[in-house]
C-alpha cells in the first residue's frame, strides 16, 4: 500500500478543567488514503469532534494535543499559527455542522468563497469571483451568478451547507474534514449534501474524514470506520466488515438501535442500557463495561487494547476481550433488553379529529409603520384523526407545517379555519372554562429539545409537578403523583432534587415525558421526541413511549422527520408538504407501498444501515427544496418538484398544474395525487 | 434500569430537599457571601445597639471638646458642634441602612414587576409601561425630589417613597429587555401549553432567570439610594439637622477632611463596609440561584 495521506498515531487531546485534566481523546491511531473516506462514529461526548479539531489545530489554547499527526509526511502538531494558515483552507478543508455560524452574516456568499480562494492564490478579485461562481455552481447552487451576491440568511440550510462545502474545496484540498455535515438537515437535503460531498471528493481526489453519529450515513458514504467510545477507538474496520460482523458489543448495539425504514416488517429495537460515562468519571476497566451485556470481571480490570480480529493481521481491529463471542451474533441475541413492540388495544374513541385545518400568518414589513405585504399559508388543508391507543406520525421536510399543526392543536383555541375536535369537543364552540378544567390536562406536549423545554432554574420535582399545580392539585396529591410518574419513566430516585443540567440527555427527555404524563392525559403530542438525543439512548426513549402508550391507551401525535424512527413507532402516518396532507394511511402500507411520489422520494432518501443494500438500491432523488408558502400554486403543491411529472402525458401535467388534487381514498390509505 | 419492572414505584430514601433549602445550602458554601452576611449582621447590630458603646447621646453637645480627635472620652472624636461622632455614626448608619435597603427593595420590586410583566404580556400593556418609563426618565427627578423633601420638612419616610418613585425606571428597562428574550424560550411555551396561568409564568419562569440581574440591581440600588440621599442632604434637602445620616455626616466632614479627617473617615468607612457587604452577598445569592455556577455546586 502506498503512503497514507493523513496518518494519526497515538493521539491524545487533553483539556484542563476545574476538576483537573480531562482526556477527551485517548490514544487514537488511523490512516486516510487519498480518495478514501474514513468515518468517525460516536455519540456526543465520545471525543470525535475534539479529535477532528485537534487535527486541524483549531482547539482552544488550553487544550493539549500529543501524539503524531502527519499530512503527506509533514507533521501537523506543534505548528505555529502562521504555518497553519498555509495548510488550512489550502491542503485541509473543513465543513462544519452549523452552516449558519460557519458563514459570516455580513458578507455575500460569493465574496466569502472568493476570499477563501484569494487567501491561498494570487488571483485578482475579478478572477477569484469567477472562480467562486464556478465553485457554487459545482456544489449545485442554481443560478450561481446571481445568488453569489446574496447573503447567508437568504439561503436555506441545505444551500448554506453547499456553500460551506464550496469554501472547503475552494483550493482543491488534499483532505476534507466534515464534522456532522448533515445533522441539522432534512433527509432529502441530507441525501443531496452527501452526494455533493461525494462529488467534491471525486473532483479533488481528496481523502475525507467524515464525523457522524448516523450509522446510515456511514454505510453509504465511507470506506472505513472508526467507532469511538469514551475517547478511545473501540473498533476500526472497513465498512463492510463493520456491518457484516461487528466485534464490539457497543457497535453491535449501535447497529441494532438504528431503526430500519426499509425493513419488511417492524423489527424490535435494541437498547443499550445507561448513558456514556462522563469524561471526568470513567470506569477503570473497559469504559463500556457498565453498559455491556457480555461484561465479565476481566473487563473491569483493565482497558482492553485494540487487537486484530481473526488470525492474520487483518485491518479489522477491536478493543474487546470477548470479540470472538460477539462476532456473528445478532444485536437482539446479545442485548436482552429488547424493546418489544407492544401493540396496545385500539378503541374506536376518536381522541383528536382535525378537518380542513387552515392557518395563515401575515407577512409584515417596516419597523414603525407595519404594513402587510403578503400572507403566508402555513397550513392550508390538514385533516387527520387519532384514536385512543394509536400513534399518528406527521412526516415531511421542515417548513411543511408540521410544527404549526401541533401548535394549532395545543393552543386549544378556535382554529382560524376548519375543525379541531379534542375528546369530542369542537374547539370552536368549547367554552374557555371547559378547556381550562378538562381539556388542558388531557392534552400534553413533549418538545424536541428537553434542555430547552425544561426550565434550568427548577429542580426536577418542580418541573414534573408543574402541570399538576396548574391543574390545582394539592401538595400531597402532587407529591404522590410525581413519585409515581418518575418511577414509571425510570428516573433515578435521587434525580428529583437535581437540576436538569446535571442530567444526561436521555434522562432529561424522561423528565419531559414524566411531566407530560403526570396529569394522566389522553393525547400526547410529541415534537421530534428523540432527534436531540444520542443514538444509543434513542431506542430506550422510544421503547418508553411505546410502553406508556400501551399501558394507558394514550393517543399520540408525533411530528418527526426521521422516517426510520417513525417506522418503529407509528401506527398511522400523515405526510405533509407546504401545509397540505399529501398522503395519510396505516404505517405498514406507507412503507410497503407508498403511493404519493413525494412519499416515495422521502423514503428513498433515508439512509440504510447496511452497506450492501445502501449502495445498490435505486433512489428517487428529489431536486431542489420545498418552496416557501407565500404564493401556493393553484394546482398540486408538489408539482414543481414531482419526479413523476416528466413521465406524464401533457394533459395530466396540465391538470397537476391547474387543479389541486383532493385527499381521496385509495384502498386503505388516502392520497392527494392525480396519478397515484 | 427500572424500565422492565414498572409495577413498583421506588420511594426516594431521603426526604426531598425543598428548593429554598437547596439554595440556602449553596449560599452557605460561598465563603465571600458568608463574610458579607456577617459584615451586614455586624452593621445592623452596630446600628441598633452601638449606642451602648458611648455614654453620649447623638444629639448631645460636649462644649468642652469641639472638633476633638478620637480619644478615650470620644472614641471617634467630635464634630464642630461637640457632637459625639460614634453616637452619630450609629444613628446615621441606621438611617442610611433603612433608606438604602427600603428604597432598593421598592425599586427592585417595581422594576422587576413592570419590566417582566410588560415584556411577557406585550401589546398595549407593554406600550403603556414603556411610555411610563420614558416619561419618568425625562422628568427632572432630582429637582422634584428636592422640592418634595423640602416641602415635607425632611421626613425621611417621605424621602424613601420619593426616591423609590424615581429610582426604578432604568432597572425596569434592563429587566424588560432581558425578559423579551426569555419569553421566546421553549420552556415558556411548554408552560403555556400546560395551562400555567400567565402571572405564574412570569413569577416562576421569567423572574428567577433574572435573579442575578435583580440582585445586582438591588445592591447597586442600595448604594445609589444612599448616594442620592447623600447628595440631597449635602445640598440641604433630604435628611435635615438635627436628624443625621451617613450622607449628611459625609457632607459635613468633606469640608474639613484635611484638618479633621475623622469626621469624614468614620462615616466613609461605614458606608464602604455597607456597600462591600451588599456586593459580597449579591455575588453569593447569584451563584446560589444559578445552577450552572461551578462555584456553588462544588462538593
Amino acid at each position: 500500500m502506498n503512503e497514507p495521506l493523513l496518518s494519526v498515531r497515538n493521539m491524545y487531546v487533553t483539556f484542563s478543567s476545574e476538576h483537573g485534566p480531562v482526556d477527551a481523546v485517548r490514544g487514537i491511531s488511523f490512516d486516510i488514503h487519498a480518495g478514501q473516506t474514513l468515518a468517525l462514529v460516536g455519540e456526543s461526548g465520545s471525543g470525535k469532534s475534539a479529535l477532528a479539531m485537534g487535527i486541524v489545530g483549531l482547539l482552544p489554547p488550553s487544550a493539549r494535543v500529543t501524539g503524531e499527526v502527519h499530512l503527506d509526511g509533514q507533521s501537523l502538531l506543534g505548528m505555529s499559527d502562521q504555518q497553519w494558515s498555509g495548510i488550512r483552507g489550502r491542503r485541509v478543508g473543513v465543513v462544519f455542522q452549523e452552516s449558519l455560524s460557519a458563514l459570516t452574516p455580513t458578507m455575500s456568499l460569493g465574496k466569502q468563497v472568493a476570499a477563501a480562494v484569494r487567501v491561498h492564490t494570487n488571483l485578482s478579485k475579478r478572477l477569484a469571483w469567477d472562480r467562486a461562481v464556478e465553485l457554487l455552481d459545482m456544489v449545485g447552487i442554481a443560478d450561481p451568478g446571481r445568488r453569489a451576491h446574496e447573503y447567508p440568511h437568504q439561503f436555506s440550510g441545505g444551500m448554506r451547507q453547499r456553500a460551506v462545502i464550496a469554501i472547503a474545496i475552494a483550493n482543491a484540498p488534499d483532505l476534507i474534514i466534515a464534522d456532522e455535515p448533515t445533522t441539522a438537515l432534512d433527509v432529502t437535503v441530507q441525501a443531496q449534501i452527501l452526494e455533493v460531498l461525494e462529488q467534491a471528493k471525486a473532483e479533488t481526489g481528496a481523502g475525507v474524514l467524515l464525523i457522524t453519529h448516523d450509522l446510515g450515513v456511514v454505510a453509504g458514504h465511507a470506506d472505513n470506520a472508526v467507532v469511538m467510545y469514551a475517547g478511545r477507538a473501540v473498533e476500526h474496520a472497513s465498512v463492510e466488515d463493520l456491518y457484516r460482523s461487528p466485534a464490539m458489543p457497543y457497535t453491535l448495539g449501535l447497529i441494532g438501535s438504528v431503526p430500519d425504514a426499509g425493513a419488511a416488517h417492524r423489527r424490535s429495537l435494541v437498547s443499550i442500557d445507561g448513558e456514556p460515562p462522563s469524561a471526568l468519571n470513567r470506569p477503570s476497566g473497559c469504559p463500556f463495561a457498565p453498559r455491556c451485556p457480555l461484561v465479565t470481571d476481566a473487563c473491569k480490570d483493565a482497558e482492553p487494547e485494540l487487537v486484530p480480529v481473526g488470525a492474520e493481521a487483518s485491518a479489522h481491529t477491536v478493543a474487546c476481550l470477548r470479540f470472538a463471542e460477539v462476532q456473528g451474533r445478532r444485536p437482539d441475541e446479545v442485548f436482552r433488553n429488547i424493546a418489544t413492540v407492544v401493540s396496545g388495544t385500539l378503541s374506536d374513541e376518536r381522541v383528536l379529529r382535525v378537518r380542513g385545518l387552515g392557518r395563515t400568518f401575515p407577512i409584515t414589513k417596516g419597523e414603525i409603520f407595519r404594513r402587510k405585504v403578503g400572507i403566508l399559508h402555513a397550513l392550508s388543508d390538514v385533516s387527520f384523526e387519532v384514536r385512543a391507543g394509536e400513534t399518528l406520525c406527521i412526516v415531511g421536510e421542515s417548513g411543511g407545517g408540521k410544527t404549526t399543526t401541533l401548535l394549532e392543536i395545543l393552543r386549544l383555541r378556535p382554529p382560524e379555519r376548519g375543525l379541531v375536535e379534542v375528546l369530542g369537543h369542537d374547539l370552536s364552540t368549547t367554552s374557555a372554562h371547559l378547556v381550562k378544567t378538562r381539556l388542558r390536562q388531557s392534552v400534553q406536549l413533549v418538545m424536541q429539545d428537553p434542555q430547552a423545554a425544561l426550565d434550568p432554574r427548577l429542580p426536577v420535582f418542580d418541573l414534573i409537578a408543574e402541570p399538576l399545580r396548574a391543574a390545582g392539585y394539592g401538595a400531597h396529591a402532587t407529591k404522590v403523583r410525581v413519585l409515581e410518574v418518575s418511577g414509571l419513566v425510570g428516573l433515578p430516585p435521587d434525580g428529583l432534587d437535581r437540576f436538569p443540567i446535571s442530567l444526561s440527555g436521555g434522562q432529561r427527555q424522561r423528565v419531559a415525558i414524566a411531566r407530560a404524563l403526570v396529569t394522566q392525559p389522553r393525547l400526547l403530542v410529541l415534537d421530534e421526541p428523540v432527534s436531540a438525543l444520542d443514538v444509543s439512548t434513542r431506542a430506550s426513549v422510544l421503547n418508553l413511549l411505546a410502553r406508556v402508550k400501551a399501558e394507558f391507551g394514550l393517543a399520540m401525535l408525533i411530528v418527526a422527520h426521521d422516517l426510520a424512527m417513525v417506522r418503529h413507532i407509528a401506527d398511522r402516518i400523515a405526510v405533509m408538504y407546504l401545509g397540505h396532507v399529501l398522503e395519510e394511511g396505516p404505517a405498514e402500507s406507507f412503507f410497503k407501498s407508498p403511493r404519493h411520489p413525494y412519499t416515495r422520494a422521502l423514503l428513498s432518501a433515508v439512509p440504510v444501515a447496511d452497506p450492501g443494500r445502501e449502495r445498490n438500491r435505486s433512489r428517487v432523488v428529489l431536486t431542489g427544496e420545498q418552496p416557501s408558502a407565500w404564493t401556493p400554486a393553484a394546482g398540486c403543491v408538489f408539482a414543481a418538484r414531482c419526479p413523476l411529472r416528466p413521465t406524464l402525458s401533457k394533459e395530466i401535467q396540465q391538470r397537476c398544474h391547474l387543479e389541486r388534487p383532493a385527499l381521496i381514498d385509495c384502498s386503505d390509505a388516502r392520497v392527494a395525487c392525480h396519478v397515484a | 434500569m427500572a424500565e422492565t419492572r414498572v409495577s413498583k414505584y421506588i420511594e426516594p430514601p431521603h426526604l426531598r430537599l425543598s428548593r429554598n433549602r437547596l439554595y440556602r445550602r449553596r449560599f452557605a458554601r460561598n465563603r465571600g457571601a458568608m463574610i458579607g452576611l456577617m459584615l451586614l449582621g455586624f452593621l445592623v447590630i452596630y446600628a441598633t445597639l452601638g449606642g451602648l458603646l458611648t455614654p453620649w447621646h447623638w444629639s448631645d453637645q460636649d462644649f468642652l471638646a469641639l472638633t476633638e480627635r478620637p480619644s478615650g472620652r470620644h472614641l471617634m472624636g467630635t464634630n464642630q458642634g461637640g457632637g459625639d461622632v460614634l453616637a452619630q455614626t450609629v444613628v446615621g448608619l441606621r438611617r442610611s441602612l433603612m433608606i438604602g435597603l427600603s428604597v432598593s427593595c421598592m425599586t427592585t420590586l417595581i422594576s422587576a414587576m413592570v419590566g417582566a410583566f410588560a415584556a411577557y404580556f406585550g401589546g398595549w400593556i407593554e406600550r403603556l409601561a414603556l411610555a411610563l418609563i420614558h416619561f419618568l426618565l425625562i422628568v427632572p427627578s432630582f429637582l422634584v425630589l428636592a422640592l418634595v423633601s423640602n416641602r415635607v420638612g425632611g421626613d425621611w419616610l417621605v424621602l424613601v417613597f420619593a426616591l423609590a418613585l424615581f429610582g426604578w425606571m432604568i432597572a425596569a428597562r434592563g429587566v424588560w429587555s432581558m425578559s423579551t428574550s426569555l419569553r421566546e424560550r421553549d420552556y415558556i411555551l411548554a408552560a403555556e401549553f400546560m395551562g400555567v396561568p400567565k402571572w405564574r409564568i412570569v413569577l416562576r419562569h421569567i423572574l428567577p432567570h433574572l435573579s442575578s440581574l435583580l440582585v445586582v440591581n438591588f445592591s447597586l440600588g442600595v448604594t445609589a439610594a444612599v448616594l442620592a440621599e447623600t447628595s440631597l442632604s449635602f445640598l440641604g434637602f433630604g435628611v435635615k439637622p438635627p436628624d443625621v445620616s451617613l450622607g449628611s455626616m459625609l457632607a459635613d466632614g468633606a469640608g474639613v477632611i484635611s484638618s479633621a479627617s475623622w469626621l469624614f473617615a468614620f462615616p466613609a468607612a461605614f458606608l464602604l463596609l455597607f456597600t462591600m457587604s451588599m456586593t459580597l452577598i449579591a455575588d453569593g445569592v447569584r451563584d446560589a440561584l444559578d445552577p450552572v455556577s461551578a462555584e456553588a455546586s462544588r462538593r
